[in-house]
């Protein structure tokens, strides 16, 4: 097929290697973005979600806040924050950090509810207090959902930080865009490509560190929390 | 081919109002092609993405060594990006609508495949082998037993599905397939936020809407669980 050869050329010309236009930045650029989003996002949510969790109360709250979020199209936002905030990184900040905030929270709290309350009252009965039974015994068995989470919100946010192009940042995106205003395709699939290759090499990168940060008795429910994870997040 | 205009390197203009009412009365026909545009690419893939993962989840429920493989693949897929892989459509279908159709469903595998499975495994085994006893086929006993007891979670999967299908079709507008999403586009290019807020306002609405309808379907369809709520 002509468009494959005409896709691999885009890929390997050494052109679209360097420069600010070139493949490394425009990676760059994109980890850039979803890496601040993401750790913003973990710093907002993670300690709501697990502090709904540990009190038990709210939890409705933490559900609704997900479905609603699943309602809510990211590209609009992204596309309202410009409007009303201008050209710049803050808009798609704002629109990212609000795309991966449901799914750390609603995992987190789902997490730490599903803690077999016998594990609790052992750890309150050895003395814990309040914080460190969630740090000692409830976050470790709740560590494959809490993971999952954040897992999930990351690929969602590598994701949806291509339409950043939309509104004239770099990222991986750009070259989507770019190509088809002017209408060169190996470049919309060279891009489509590499957009893809990043979601994919974060989600295994991130099962990576879950498996390394999950207790290795709990291990084989790191599989089931990555599927329960995506299906109550939202998608882009 | 070109979808979106280069970008002016200027300041965007900021509405003194979010929302002119006269633009939205001038312009309902536009907004209803635009919703039907929308309605269209929810219900296509939902639909076919349910007759896809029906059979494929009673296979995985039948042969359980399935199930994991199933998930594998259809996780995988699930986390391309969806613009990445309407891109990568091209190639093939053009800018037709299967372009967008093809994706869309099979972002809904995922969903619909493990709620149907965990949903058929959820029934309880005392229920399934006093369906036996009473000498329910197999076929019979999933119509009549397994299936209606499966139903909430299945509806969950559904409902899920529909909502994330709904935001999901926004971004094919970037492929030229309209819908909500060509809205965000005439308020970005015009830096006019009445369009945008129109089809955010109404995307919203339309997810939360068919959300209720189907749950609304679920009730109907399980009489029995309604007396315990």
């Amino acid at each position: 097929m002509d468009i494959l050869s005409a896709l691999a050329g885009w890929l390997t010309d050494p052109a679209n290697w360097q420069g600010s236009d070139g493949i490394p930045n425009r990676i760059f650029e994109h980890v850039w973005y979803s890496l601040t989003a993401t750790a913003v996002a973990v710093a907002i949510a993670l300690p709501i979600g697990l502090a709904l969790g540990h009190t038990g109360r709210g939890g409705q709250l933490a559900i609704n806040v997900s479905n609603v979020g699943r309602a809510i199209p990211s590209f609009g936002i992204i596309i309202l924050a410009f409007i009303l905030a201008g050209i710049g990184f803050i808009p798609v900040l704002i629109a990212l950090v609000a795309l991966a905030i449901p799914p750390i929270i609603t995992n987190s709290y789902v997490g730490i509810r599903a803690v077999d309350p016998e594990i609790r009252e052992a750890a309150a009965g050895m003395g814990m207090t309040g914080a460190q039974i969630l740090r000692r015994a409830e976050l470790p068995v709740a560590m494959p959902l809490v993971m999952a989470g954040i897992r999930t919100s990351a690929v969602q946010v590598v994701a949806t930080a291509t339409l950043a192009a939309v509104i004239g940042l770099g990222g991986l995106g750009r070259y989507i865009i770019s190509g088809f205003s002017q209408q060169d395709t190996p470049q919309v699939l060279g891009g489509a490509i590499l957009v893809a290759l990043l979601s994919l090499a974060t989600e295994a990168g991130l099962g990576a560190v879950q498996r390394a940060v999950v207790s290795e008795g709990l291990a084989q429910r790191n599989a089931e929390a990555a599927v329960a994870a995506k299906v109550s997040a939202t998608t882009t | 081919m070109s979808v979106l205009p280069d970008l002016p390197a200027m300041a965007p203009v900021v509405a003194a109002e979010l929302v002119r009412w006269s633009w939205i009365g001038d312009h309902v026909d536009d907004i209803s092609r635009r919703f039907n545009e929308h309605l269209f690419l929810t219900l296509v893939p939902v639909a076919a993405g349910f007759a896809i993962a029906f059979p494929l989840s009673l296979a995985a429920v039948r042969w359980p060594r399935l199930y994991g493989p199933l998930l594998s693949v259809t996780g995988v897929i699930f986390t391309i990006p969806s613009l990445a892989l309407f891109v990568l459509m091209i190639p093939f279908t053009g800018l037709s609508r299967l372009t967008a159709i093809i994706p869309l469903t099979i972002y809904t595998l995922l969903i619909l495949v493990r709620n149907t499975v965990e949903g058929l495994r959820g029934v309880p085994r005392d229920v399934r082998e006093a369906a036996e006893a009473m000498g329910y086929r197999p076929a019979r006993r999933l119509f009549r037993v397994e299936l209606p007891l499966a139903l909430p979670v299945i509806m969950a999967g559904l409902r899920i599905a529909t909502v994330t299908t709904i935001g999901l079709v926004t971004i094919t507008a970037l492929i030229g397939r309209g819908g909500l999403g060509q809205l965000f586009i005439d308020g970005f290019t015009r830096r006019f936020s009445t369009p945008l807020v129109v089809g955010l306002v109404l995307s919203v609405a339309f997810a939360v809407t068919a959300d209720l309808l189907l749950l609304g379907v679920q009730r109907a369809l399980t009489p029995w669980a309604r007396e315990n709520r």
